[in-house]
């Protein structure tokens, strides 16, 4: 099943005999990695619909700021903070990190490698079941006393640090901590999990060069998990100190709360900036790097023609998560670094474009000239590359510290990270959804309803988002909670009540993915085992696969992943598991 | 290169074993201790950026009793490492009964670095320091102190448990020598990190 090795490891840790029959271990406390790829998914697709709707009371609120809003009643500007950090931290953790990596990453890694499970199924197991401990902690904030926490999903001290300096930085910030410090530790375990099924679960002939790149994302984002989140954890532990037991890591002298002086002395906030971006921006590419991994997969199969320069991918791939460790302080613009500083940081920002560049420049050479098959997952798989290139056109501005510096509390910020890690990346799970359902659940989403889906979700995000980029270069600031009062900002309003409107409309879009999801899962076409013609190895086995995968048979691996329109092969896609020599071409 | 050339290259069934392989528990190992090592080098550079931004960071350690005490830990910690080598490498030469042996000898050394720690802890406790006071200067001495150093110990008393249950079970024959050997990587760690923790928390705050 494996590659040979001691008789004592690797083999043994992935045989979990047969499936189990009880529906408790079959589908809750399941080992199966397919199983617990649903259950992340499910998680995430929670997650989103409760973020969604805190961004909505939020777009609401802005505009008609008297509004009554079910649910919330009229929100008042502490509530918005709240309802800002909660959206945040939802989508971060829960929906960016959770369903592209641990959702799609453990249901496909393994059987597109041709692994039976990964490499250590009870962690598995526990890491999802910590994740889900941290995502309820999460919540429960919402129902303490105080509310949830204000502070951002940045968090920064002082504010987060000390609990009278805000309604919600009582217990619902110690829960927040809590459960990012959970979220930390799950996913540690999930990215050592990753790492170890890449390495040593490859089917024979799979060798690194011959991985989708799907499962090249997988592992690189697994790697800067496993970096990451360490630091992210150290930094929550003291502010968890700081807030409990008297510490003054984060916290310096001499403030005054509420007309009452806080006994901290000597600490740092910038510290906690430095070591939760130092976490944080490599965080971003942990939510893009599995899109990016999609879109590849995708738009290779879509366009049968082979991914353009594979390895030139998986090298850019490397050197974003590289240089994703090393450009931390273009968070921190507004500091007040040393110049010097800042010029490196921004140095190494503007670096992060040469591969990002490769990586689109790869993708439009990949459709160049190719049969496209406009399917819902390949126009979610091209919407990705615009939403990636229109997005990630601000990020050479904002990384300079001149232009950041009067852009970053604006609107113009909000515009940027929301193309591209939020939409880009939720374009990407859009793409992954529609493309692997029918291996999923054995049956097709319905293509006309994912079409409409498509249209008014790309439209609808260019409508909220790009309007923003004017908002923030007009000096409109982000974090406050309504700008109908403030004179300067009158003209701005009707384009806030523009994007609101889009807003509104692009999230009623989203009840027709979730229409389609759970009708298709019942009502769907039956899917053919291979129906887009891919040559991977998720597309060998039977619709939904067996419990081993395979069914006890081991694949062996003779091709790369893109191995499309070879000039005189029989059909226009070549499997990896075809044995039979590729014409040359 | 391109995708095609590459499969001429490697011709299906040919790729055996790949080159570096290295067992799943091991590997898992390292990359936990990759993970972990990351979350030290967090404290520490917090630490030190504290200190560096601290005017008045105190320098109370004196030759005696903190750094011969600290000498003895480390002393003590270092020849752990050692029992745990040799037990390793009796038990990938079959000598069970040896293996079992140095692997409690290492758990009992880890324990007596823990109580000589605990009885420095609670030393300076005695003194006044704490995580939010201390007699010389700024808090965050104290904060750092026994945020760092409590870290390391609670490695050292998980490792201490990890070779106590691991030892047991490799007695009663349910675990083999490469689960020692997986424990021992660990027990190096800890050691590693105190490698750190000494110059950084004790010698750089000796008194001159």
């Amino acid at each position: 099943m494996t590659q040979a090795h001691g008789p004592a490891d690797a083999a043994p840790a992935t045989v979990h005999g047969h499936a189990p029959t009880g529906f408790i271990r079959k589908y809750v406390f399941s080992l199966d990695h397919k199983v617990i790829g649903i259950q992340y998914y499910f998680l995430a697709l929670t997650a989103v619909c409760i973020g969604m709707i805190l961004s909505l009371a939020m777009r609401i609120h802005m505009v008609w700021p008297d509004a009554s809003i079910p649910f919330f009643g009229a929100i008042k500007p502490e509530q918005y903070l709240t309802l800002m950090t909660m959206h945040g931290t939802i989508m971060v953790f829960f929906v960016l990190t959770t369903a592209p990596q641990s959702g799609f990453g453990n249901y496909f890694l393994p059987i597109q490698i041709g692994a039976p499970d990964m490499a250590f199924p009870t962690l598995n197991m526990l890491s999802f079941w910590t994740t889900f401990l941290s995502f309820a902690v999460m919540i429960s904030a919402f129902f303490v006393a105080g509310g949830a926490p204000l502070s951002g999903w940045t968090n920064y001290p002082t504010l987060s640090a000390i609990p009278m300096a805000g309604p919600g930085e009582g217990l619902g910030e110690d829960l927040w901590l809590i459960s990012i410090a959970l979220f930390c530790v799950a996913s540690m375990m999930g990215a050592l999990n990753f790492i170890t099924t890449t390495l040593d679960l490859r089917a024979k002939g799979m060798t690194l060069m011959r991985m989708p790149l799907t499962c090249w994302s997988w592992f690189i984002t697994a790697i800067l998990g496993l970096l990451a989140f360490g630091v992210l954890l150290a930094g929550g532990i003291l502010l968890l100190m700081d807030r409990n037991l008297g510490t003054s890591f984060f916290v310096p002298g001499g403030l005054v709360v509420s007309g009452v002086p806080v006994q901290h002395s000597g600490g740092s906030p910038l510290l906690w900036q430095h070591l939760f971006w130092f976490f944080g921006h490599p965080e971003v590419y942990i939510a893009i790097l599995p899109g990016m991994g999609v879109a590849s997969q995708l738009l290779s199969t879509f366009s049968r023609k082979p991914i353009f320069g594979y390895r030139a991918m998986v090298y850019a791939m490397m050197a974003i998560g590289i240089l994703g460790f090393m450009v931390w302080g273009h968070h921190m613009f507004m500091s007040g670094m040393s110049p010097y500083s800042a010029f490196a940081f921004s140095f190494m920002t503007m670096a992060i474009g040469v591969p990002s560049a490769i990586k689109t420049f790869n993708w439009l050479g990949t459709m160049w000239k190719g049969k496209i098959r406009f399917t819902v997952p390949m126009l979610f798989a091209i919407g990705f590359v615009s939403l990636f290139v229109s997005g990630g056109l601000s990020g050479p501005f904002l990384a300079q510290p001149a232009i950041d510096i009067p852009l970053h509390d604006t609107y113009f910020v909000v515009a940027h990270f929301h193309l591209i890690m939020g939409v880009a990346a939720i374009f990407g799970i859009f793409a992954a959804t529609y493309y692997w359902f029918p291996k999923m659940y054995g049956r097709m989403m319905n293509d006309a309803l994912g079409k409409i889906h498509f249209v008014m979700t790309f439209v609808g995000a260019y409508c909220i988002f790009m309007p923003m980029h004017y908002l923030g270069m007009a000096g409109n600031p982000r974090r406050y909670s309504q700008f109908t009062e403030v004179k300067y900002l009158a003209p701005l309003i009707p384009i806030h009540k523009f994007i609101t409107y889009a807003a509104i409309i692009t999230v009623s879009a989203q009840l027709l993915f979730l229409f389609n999801f759970f009708w298709s899962m019942k009502k769907g076409k039956k899917a053919a085992q291979n129906p887009w013609e891919a040559t991977t190895l998720e597309w060998t086995t039977a619709t939904p696969p067996p419990h081993d995968n395979f069914g006890g048979v081991t694949p062996v691996v003779y091709h790369g992943a893109y191995e499309y329109s070879v000039p005189g092969a029989e059909k226009d896609y070549i499997m990896q598991t075809d044995p039979t020599p590729v014409p040359a071409h | 290169m391109s995708q095609a050339d590459m499969a001429m290259h490697h011709p299906g069934g040919v790729m055996t074993e790949p080159a570096f392989a290295v067992p799943a528990r091991k590997m898992a190992i390292w990359l936990f201790i990759i993970a972990d090592a990351a979350t030290f080098a967090a404290c520490l550079v917090a630490y030190g950026f504290l200190r560096n931004g601290s005017p008045s960071w105190p320098t109370p350690f004196k030759f005696s009793p903190t750094v011969i005490n600290a000498m003895v830990m480390t002393f003590i910690l270092i020849t752990s490492s050692l029992t745990m080598l040799l037990g390793v490498r009796a038990g990938k030469a079959g000598d069970r009964a040896a293996a079992f042996r140095f692997t409690v000898i290492t758990a009992v050394a880890g324990i007596v670095f823990a109580l000589l720690h605990l009885r420095e802890w609670m030393g300076m406790i005695h003194e006044g320091v704490t995580l939010f006071h201390n007699p010389w200067g700024t808090a965050l001495f104290g904060a750092s102190f026994f945020s760092i150093t409590g870290l390391h110990l609670t490695h050292v008393v998980g490792g201490v448990v990890a070779l106590l249950v691991v030892g047991g079970r490799y007695k009663a024959g349910r675990m083999n020598a490469d689960h020692l050997e997986v424990v021992g990587l660990y027990w190096h760690f800890v050691d590693l990190v105190w490698m750190f923790v000494v110059p950084f928390v004790y010698l750089l705050n000796v008194a001159r």
